[in-house]
């Protein structure tokens, strides 16, 4: 389930970079923000957390993958990145109980948390807003917004 | 008779809306000021040739005085009136001359109001099937998340210029694979919503099968007779195909279970026997008792019930009404009875017998009852609740409670010397809404009628 790199091609090998990093260097064009900085992005769609995965390393960030809600907390406590980005769907558990949990860590407290959903209905919003969301997006959204919020979030 | 109420309001609106006096109408229908004046005020009763006479004199046909509609439109109205908020509140007190002086208008408002609330009950379940149907919600989740991966995928492809052989490899490969998925769900849905249109009829599907009996008089005869024969469910289903009424796929299935039940009532009590035994017990003068029937025919109470709510037209015999609710009181099944108003959505009189039965499983309740009417109507009322299904320890345990109502015309009565007949009827009403007994004990909301 884990993926630090994912997918056949490892972000910096196609650039023939030597020094593989999580940092994804070898993607991060020049006005890259990231830093090197860990995102872990909670998504259980592969295909979706691919695309995230390469537009913010691009940016310069480090991102991980996760796609199981059951043991996300855990993968969190462990990665204690600058940035989750949160499906509310997941299987296992769900996003909106994950975030709670994290809000009540005093090492988790004040890591931002950019919630993901399909629905984007107002109840929903409300409820990740309840739950200690920083930011809430709706499905389907834009790289570019996506790419504005987490370096919003971070403070890039 | 009970008509004698509306005429003398109905005439009195009449002239008022001819800007005739009291001795103008007189002097045309031939009669003294004083006496018309009694008549308006339902004071006397109106002769059918005095009727003519005034009908006559107003330049109407009789017929608009005495048309029927009456009754049924009044308590339509006054139904309409608990579901408006409109301020001023529509003129309660007044609702007699209103459909007395504008009866078109008056059964157009009510014919709205039908509408009005069929239509909210098919956006309620609209809006629960989008809210709680998890084939739905699933189809869209599905939707949703391949759009999102298309999208972002598409949007890396066409913005970023340096991309990689490899990673552009990857990228079609997603979004083809995403593209068929999208396909796959959007088929998926399309399927769903095709079959699930069929259920956007304007009624419940209790209400299809109700008005699907009421078109039958709730008597299905091709239930009577003979033994049971095999292919016998697929001929019983056979009979709810291409029925205008039963519109969705739960009507006919409601009208398949009520097929299947009212065959086994018709077999315990076949027509020729029980119908001389009716006969024979109502001219006998010792009243309606069910309980002897039902020990005669050797069936429980709530099956007789059912098969005399479903009983072609006796000679000599009125009609019954029945109706029977589960253990949570709501109502699930209404064979109407006139003069006796049940309410149409919601809860119903929590005096009716129908439920302290429910509350004493097994243990029947007779009464006679007082309708919140005018003019007021009385009715024979028997009820009892049993459990649904065959015996068992294992929870859930299912209840059903059936009242009979029978009007209580003499006789209807049992012998006076029968405890439980003692004078005094018990009022009753429709739904706590639309009852004018203020100081009942059993309401659960203030009437709009009290005020």
């Amino acid at each position: 389930m884990d993926q630090e790199s994912g997918g056949p091609p490892d972000v910096s090998r196609p650039a023939g970079n030597g020094a593989v990093t999580e940092s994804g260097a070898a993607v991060s064009g020049p006005r890259g923000q990231g830093g090197g900085r860990a995102v872990l992005v909670i998504e259980d769609e592969p295909n979706i957390s691919e695309a995230i995965r390469f537009i913010l390393r691009r940016d310069g960030w480090m991102v991980m993958t996760h796609a199981d809600g059951h043991d996300a907390l855990d993968k969190i406590e462990a990665v204690r990145p600058a940035l989750v980005i949160l499906d509310v769907m997941l299987p296992g558990r769900s996003g909106f109980e994950i975030l709670r949990a994290m809000r009540e860590l005093a090492a988790l407290r004040l890591v931002p948390v950019l919630m993901l959903t399909a629905k984007g209905q107002s109840a929903d919003r409300d409820l990740a807003m309840q739950a200690g969301a920083s930011l809430f997006m709706a499905k389907p959204f834009s790289n570019t917004e996506l790419l504005a919020s987490v370096r919003q979030l971070v403070g890039a | 008779m009970p008509r004698t109420t509306l005429y003398g309001t109905r005439i009195r609106a009449m002239r008022l809306a001819r800007d005739l006096s009291q001795a103008d109408l007189a002097r045309g229908a031939g009669v003294s000021p004083s006496y018309l004046n009694l008549i308006e005020h339902n004071r006397r009763r109106v002769p059918g040739p005095l009727l003519a006479a005034i009908a006559g004199a107003l330049g109407i046909a009789p017929e608009i005085l005495t048309e029927d509609g009456g009754d049924s439109l009044l308590e339509a109205l006054r139904a309409t009136a608990a579901m408006t908020s409109a301020d001023p509140p529509p003129e309660l007190d007044r609702v007699e001359e209103f459909a007395g002086r504008f009866p078109g208008w008056a059964a157009h408002l009510a014919a709205l109001q039908t509408r009005a609330e069929a239509q909210e009950r098919i956006i309620e379940r609209l809006s629960d099937r989008m809210a709680h149907d998890p084939n739905l919600s699933e189809a869209l989740h599905e939707i949703v998340s391949a759009v999102t991966a298309v999208q972002s995928t598409a949007a890396i492809l066409a913005e970023t210029d340096d991309l990689e052989r490899v990673w552009l490899d990857r990228f079609h490969h997603n979004i083809h694979s995403d593209s068929v998925r999208l396909a796959t769900a959007a088929e998926a849905l399309v399927a769903y919503l095709d079959v699930a249109a069929e259920e956007t009829g304007l009624a419940a599907p209790q209400e299809e099968l109700e008005s699907w009996l009421a078109r039958q008089a709730f008597h299905v005869a091709a239930l009577e007779g003979g033994e049971k024969a095999p292919g016998e469910t697929a001929a019983l289903a056979g009979l709810t195909e291409d029925q205008p009424e039963l519109a969705s796929h739960a009507a006919r299935a409601l009208a398949r279970g009520w097929l299947e039940r009212a065959q086994d009532d018709a077999r315990a009590l076949p027509l020729e026997r029980l119908v001389p035994a009716l006969s024979a017990m109502v001219a006998s003068g010792a009243g309606f008792r069910p309980e002897d029937l039902a020990r005669q025919f050797e069936v429980a109470l709530p099956r007789l019930f059912r098969r005399l709510a479903s009983l072609p037209p006796v000679p000599g015999v009125p009609r019954f009404g029945l109706v029977v609710c589960d253990g949570s009181g709501t109502l699930t099944f209404r064979r109407p009875v006139e003069g006796f108003a049940l309410p149409r959505f919601g809860g119903a009189c929590p005096v009716w017998p129908l439920f302290p039965a429910l509350m004493q499983p097994g243990r029947p309740i007779r009464a006679v009852l007082e309708t919140a009417s005018r003019p007021v109507h009385r009715f024979l009322a028997h009820a009892v609740a049993e459990p649904v299904g065959a015996a068992r320890f294992d929870p859930p345990l299912a209840w059903e409670a059936s009242m009979l109502l029978t009007p209580a015309t003499p006789q209807m009565l049992p012998a006076a010397d029968d405890a439980s007949m003692r004078p005094g009827a018990l009022p009753v009403g429709s739904s706590c809404r639309v009852c004018f007994r203020a100081d009942c004990v059993a309401r659960r909301e203030p009437s709009i009628l009290a005020s």
